[in-house]
């Protein structure tokens, strides 16, 4: 056992002098920076970003339910728990509170993380956090995310640590992940129809619905050839659905995303009750787009 | 006999835990899954009104919202014993072992379904709104216990 432990740490070593040029977190390029700078926020159309992004799926406190009260959902405080094959991940508090949150954060400290997964410090966020996802969103959108999201509430809830197995708990290990996985390239080619390009932007940029519904490989990359074509459920029991759902219409899906109802008015369930409590409240024009550019996924070619 | 020791055989050789077999369901779990059906027809008589994909008729929809009223009263959860959960009946359930876990919070969220049909029953009579209304708070009830309650497909 020891001598496997010296052999780790060896091959650790010598993989770490070989990778630490690659691996090291990047930071944010100067156009992005600029863009970000030069946008005049929008809290508002934050809100909207807000819901379509799904933050408060996993940054609200464990309990809160779907159809409760709205003020709930809009502290951050974490301590969801999520159980994969990697490890359990806690969701981290990410409140207005200076000390526990991320009250004391710059615009640009929020945009990378969101964009890059890498923390004020410096370190690589694991990627339980969908920023392989929202690499995809303009900086225009980040902006007024960070407007909305400095109005909302403190919470001094710490954040827990995540309960990681070697090898998944080196987080410098995280950046061979993001060469193989980060990037800001669409996945499905829509072409020029502004319903579907819009859709595309909701799904690829902000909804991360292929982060359950696409199968992942053995280092939890998403496997964008298979894309939103189902699979194991990534932090529980039983099985994701592939999209579009058999026999459902795009309306069917837009309903679905209002109001929780299958066309066969099944209810929605698990995870995906979060989801329709903070799609529900985004424009219906938006929830059409999404419906569009999901039934539009079975028809396109996979990358 | 055979076939039973040559499936204990496949498991082992396989590394499968024997329990993972699928079950068949019993009689509670099978009326519960009709209850469930029943629940669905009168939702998709109220939800294809308010969803505007049938016309909306004030009697058929006061009676559909008077039948999920007394379905959420009818005592169902004497219908969900002990032992009739996902993880000891695998493959004839989405019921999690959560239920028994929290028995009083399964309970208070019953609770909560019973009072979301009432303000349906009071509501779907009326006109097209009211039903409207009510929809949302009805099915946010249904989706608080799924939610917790019931494994994924």
């Amino acid at each position: 056992m020891r001598r496997l432990a010296v052999a780790a740490l060896g091959l650790g070593l010598v993989a770490g002098a070989a990778g630490s040029v690659l691996t090291a977190p990047a930071s944010l390029p100067p156009e992005t920076l600029a863009a970000l700078a030069a946008h005049p926020a929008d809290a508002t159309h934050g809100e909207a970003v807000f819901w379509a992004g799904g933050c408060a799926s996993c940054h609200a406190a464990p309990g809160v339910a779907p159809s409760g009260p709205l003020e709930p959902r809009l502290i951050l405080s974490g301590g969801r728990r999520f159980a994969t094959p990697f490890g359990t991940f806690v969701a981290p508090n990410v409140s207005m509170d200076p000390e526990q949150g991320i009250g004391g954060w710059t615009q640009a400290q929020f945009a990378g993380a969101l964009l890059l997964g890498v923390s004020p410090e410096g370190a690589h966020y694991y990627p339980a956090f969908p920023y392989a996802t929202y690499a995809r969103a303009t900086p225009q959108d980040v902006a007024d995310l960070w407007a909305f999201w400095q109005g909302l509430p403190a919470d001094a809830t710490p954040s827990q640590p995540h309960d990681l197995g070697f090898p998944f708990s080196i987080r410098r290990a995280v950046g061979v992940w993001k060469l193989l996985n980060l990037n800001a390239d669409p996945v499905i080619a829509v072409g020029d129809d502004p319903v579907l390009q819009r859709g595309a932007y909701l799904v690829e940029a902000l909804a991360h619905c292929a982060e359950c519904h696409t199968p992942r490989d053995a280092l939890g990359g998403l496997n964008t050839a298979a894309w939103m074509a189902g699979g194991p459920n990534p932090s529980g029991e039983g099985r994701i659905p592939a999209l579009p759902p058999q026999g459902w219409s795009a309306q069917d899906i837009a309903n679905y995303l209002q109001s929780g109802f299958t066309p066969s008015f099944d209810v929605v369930g698990g995870e995906m009750a979060d989801v329709v409590a903070n799609i529900s409240r985004i424009a219906p024009e938006d929830r059409t787009a999404i419906a569009a550019y999901v039934m539009a996924v079975r028809s396109s070619p996979s990358p | 006999m055979k076939t039973l020791l040559t499936t204990l055989a496949t498991c082992v050789a396989l590394g499968l835990p024997g329990v993972a077999l699928a079950q068949d369901a019993t009689p509670h779990i099978n009326a519960r899954k009709a209850m469930m059906n029943l629940y669905a027809y009168n939702l998709g008589v109220l939800g294809g009104m308010a969803q505007g994909q049938v016309p909306y008729d004030a009697d058929l929809a006061r009676s559909a919202a008077t039948s999920l009223f007394h379905l959420s009263r009818s005592g169902s959860a004497r219908m969900f014993p002990a032992g009739s959960d996902s993880v000891s009946m695998p493959g004839a359930t989405r019921a999690l072992p959560a239920i028994w876990e929290n028995f009083p919070d399964y309970g208070a969220r019953a609770a909560a379904l019973a009072a979301a049909t009432e303000v349906m029953m009071n509501a779907a009579g009326t006109d097209l709104a009211s039903l409207q209304g009510a929809m949302a708070g009805l099915g946010g009830a249904c989706g608080d216990c799924h939610q917790t309650y019931r494994q994924a497909q």
